[in-house]
């Protein structure tokens, strides 16, 4: 039930985003969260966009998963 | 980036999986992890993390299904609703067939009764404002992530003067039957993989009085293959040096602090009160209801309903499932009596149950 999807906000009419993914498009309101711009990515979850996605902590996740695949590799 | 996919590759996963058995090398028992919410549930079966893992590492499943863990008496009271002209029940899709004592709103529906699913609290509103001589009762089920989206349902219903929408809550909090899982002897936790979108509004620092007075180690994990391997992995770490903080895998959406806005929306419109959950019973402030402020949005207080006796399911084992103390494969009705399309309880009817999982991805 907690299921929510990246978007990436597309336009921001008063307290409302349009958001899109994959070509789907869907209303998301913006009731609890600030500073919302055009280009930055939400999460959204049952009509609402509950948080917006930090860019450099989802690539900084992505290489630390890269540094423990090449730990990985050398011998223990 | 799609902030999706990124998180799914099998060559990263590799390195993760060789990570993990590192960690508990030479760790002589057996540790259990538990999980308490629907979608880790789900990730765990639909990407085959537990074939994944040494033997030193069990998986379990705890109360993170929120259909799951709402009585039979919710249900019945719904179908209650659902009989009376005039009513259109708005929901998730989920709870349509959950069976109630002696029917479901599946069934009330192939009666003639008007029940719609929604994929938003704010499409309820919605059907309220184009129904202005219909009461319109939205099934107000879910954790910290969902009961924020009910809570603005109730302010734009007030703001748009709406009189006709009125919200029947179970709603629940997560972190307290935690805390009374953690106690329960007869489960032994070492460590909580702490649920993704539930943090994303409460933070993470919510869990501290866990791992700081209960000693359990809590892992804030998203839901995406690599982040669970990576989740379980800071888990094991810290189980096997004997250590118990919080920390956050899920560093790109969760914060320490949450979001305070939703907190602040959810604080508006609800207030904390006892509950009870299936197959744990009454636990003290750990449900949220409308504030008095509200109460004209309130169901339970603006409708009366005749609602049936609750019966619960004779041989179902949600209860013990729910808790994670039994699998479903040991309940007798598993397979047998209750299959996904004739579930006798929650747990097979909701996707995210643990039955539900296990019927599909399970051999």
């Amino acid at each position: 039930m907690c299921l929510a999807v990246p978007m990436k906000v597309a336009e921001i009419f008063e307290n409302t985003a349009i958001c899109e993914v994959d070509g789907v498009r869907r209303e998301a309101s913006l009731m609890m969260l600030d500073n919302v711009v055009v280009g930055d990515y939400v999460l959204l979850h049952a009509g609402f966009a509950i948080e917006k996605i930090d860019p450099e902590e989802a690539v900084k996740t992505l290489e630390v998963f890269r540094e423990v695949l090449d730990a990985g590799l050398l011998p223990e | 980036m799609k902030y999706s996919s990124e998180y799914r590759d099998p060559e990263l996963a590799k390195g993760l999986v060789t990570a993990i058995a590192r960690e508990v090398k030479g760790y002589s028992g057996v540790m259990t992890l538990m999980e308490v919410c629907g979608t880790h549930t789900m990730s765990i079966y639909q990407h085959g993390i537990r074939s994944l893992l040494p033997p030193q590492i069990r998986l379990i499943s705890g109360p993170g299904c929120p259909v799951c863990v709402t009585p039979i008496g919710f249900v019945d009271q719904a179908i209650a609703y659902a009989r009376q002209p005039g009513t259109i029940i708005a929901t998730f899709g989920d709870m349509v067939r959950v069976p109630g004592s002696t029917s479901s709103l599946l069934r009330e529906q192939a009666g003639g009764a008007q029940v719609r699913i929604v994929y938003s609290p704010l499409d309820a509103v919605a059907l309220a404002e184009k129904n202005p001589e219909k009461k319109v009762i939205f099934l107000g089920v879910g954790f910290e992530t969902t009961t924020p989206t009910v809570a603005g349902s109730i302010v734009t219903a007030k703001n748009q003067g709406l009189k006709n929408y009125f919200v029947l809550g179970a709603h629940k909090t997560i972190p307290t039957p935690m805390a009374v899982l953690t106690s329960d002897p007869e489960l032994k936790v070492d460590g909580y993989l702490c649920p993704a979108h539930v943090s994303t509004v409460i933070g993470a620092d919510a869990y501290r009085p866990l791992a700081e007075q209960h000693h359990v180690p809590c892992v804030v994990t998203g839901f995406e293959p690599l982040d669970m391997l990576r989740g379980i992995q800071m888990l094991a770490k810290q189980v096997v040096a004997g250590e118990a903080r919080v920390e956050i895998e899920y560093s790109r959406i969760v914060k320490a602090e949450g979001n305070q806005k939703a907190q602040a929306l959810l604080a508006e419109v609800f207030e904390p009160c006892d509950t009870p959950w299936r197959g744990i019973g009454v636990i003290p402030k750990s449900g949220l209801k409308i504030r008095e402020a509200y109460a004209a949005f309130d169901a339970e207080r603006q409708l009366p309903a005749e609602v049936e006796e609750p019966q619960e399911h004779q041989g179902c084992l949600c209860g013990e499932i729910l808790k994670g103390k039994v699998v479903p494969k040991e309940c007798p009705l598993f397979r047998k009596a209750c299959t996904p399309e004739n579930p006798v309880g929650a747990c097979m009817v909701s996707s995210e149950g643990t039955c539900a999982a296990e019927y599909k991805y399970g051999c």
